[in-house]
């Protein structure tokens, strides 16, 4: 996700299309990205590498935050 | 000098680069991205360009191509890089420069003959410049919007990293109309608009593009 003090011009399209569609009420939204992995075995050192991946090519760490979370 | 001009896939200004970097007075080199070699360069440009369709950030791929391996361990050493458009992008996202480029406050594509002021004459791509000298050269881009967190915008704003700044107006929503900036050993440029596009009279705005493409001739090394 883009980091809070940075501007996300494509959350503020988005949060302009919203009323106009009727969908009122909305204060904000922000955009971001969202990567599934697929892995055949997820252990702590599978997750680190994970991150890794997430700091060095999925994020750019000077403007945007991630989450790594596992589904089964 | 001899001046390497890397082409990645999608990179559109490779060529006019070149071709500024004779007019300046240096010999250009044709560089390869995927080639981990600089061929014996004393400074590289990375042109303008869109390459791997800007899929997941601006230069986020390219940054990662052989040839930046070179490009960025040289760097560290010194060489004088320019990064223009596309370029200060994978710049920055090699973390050489301070600072993110995201998308245009404007959410358009921008195109125009953009006033700036070169507040910074000491680096080796700028000295052909006087300080403060105003020159206006074409402004293209899509994600030109130079951002950075507050700490990082007060230290490169004090210790004169700030290349150039947009006057007149800032057309893409930089931060303290920021056009340009350089790394703190000051070897390291990357500047949004096109000086490369304002080097001939019969193209282009007119001839202020030049000094980027003459000062490593008249100072770098004298």
């Amino acid at each position: 996700m883009p980091k809070p003090e940075i501007l996300d011009p494509q959350g503020k399209a988005v949060l302009g299309a919203l009323p106009r569609l009727g969908f009122t009420g909305v204060s904000d939204v922000r955009q971001g990205k969202r990567f599934e992995i697929e892995i055949a075995e997820v252990n702590d050192a599978v997750l680190a590498e994970v991150r890794q991946m997430a700091e060095t090519l999925l994020s750019n760490p000077v403007i945007e935050n991630y989450t790594v979370s596992v589904e089964q | 000098m001899k001046v390497g001009v890397v082409t990645f896939p999608g990179s559109l200004d490779d060529v006019d680069a070149q071709r500024a970097v004779r007019i300046g007075g240096n010999e250009a080199v044709a560089l390869w991205h995927g080639d981990a070699d600089l061929k014996g360069v004393d400074a590289v440009i990375l042109p303008g360009g869109f390459s791997y369709g800007d899929y997941l950030r601006c230069g986020a791929i390219s940054r990662f191509a052989p040839v930046m391996t070179e490009v960025i361990a040289r760097a560290q050493q010194g060489m004088p890089v320019l990064g223009i458009c596309y370029g200060f992008q994978i710049l920055c996202e090699s973390h050489l420069l301070p600072g993110a480029l995201i998308r245009n406050d404007h959410r358009k594509f921008v195109c125009r003959d953009q006033l700036l002021r070169i507040e910074n004459n000491r680096t080796p791509w700028t000295s052909a410049y006087d300080q403060d000298q105003e020159i206006r050269i074409v402004l293209k881009n899509g994600e030109g919007g130079f951002v950075a967190d507050a700490g990082t915008l007060e230290r490169i704003e004090g210790e004169g990293q700030v290349v150039a700044r947009y006057l007149e107006m800032n057309p893409n929503g930089s931060l303290n109309d920021i056009a340009g900036v350089t790394n703190d050993r000051g070897n390291v440029v990357g500047l949004m608009p096109h000086p490369e596009h304002a080097v001939e009279e019969l193209t282009g705005s007119g001839l202020d593009g030049v000094g980027f493409f003459a000062s490593l001739v008249e100072k770098t090394f004298a």
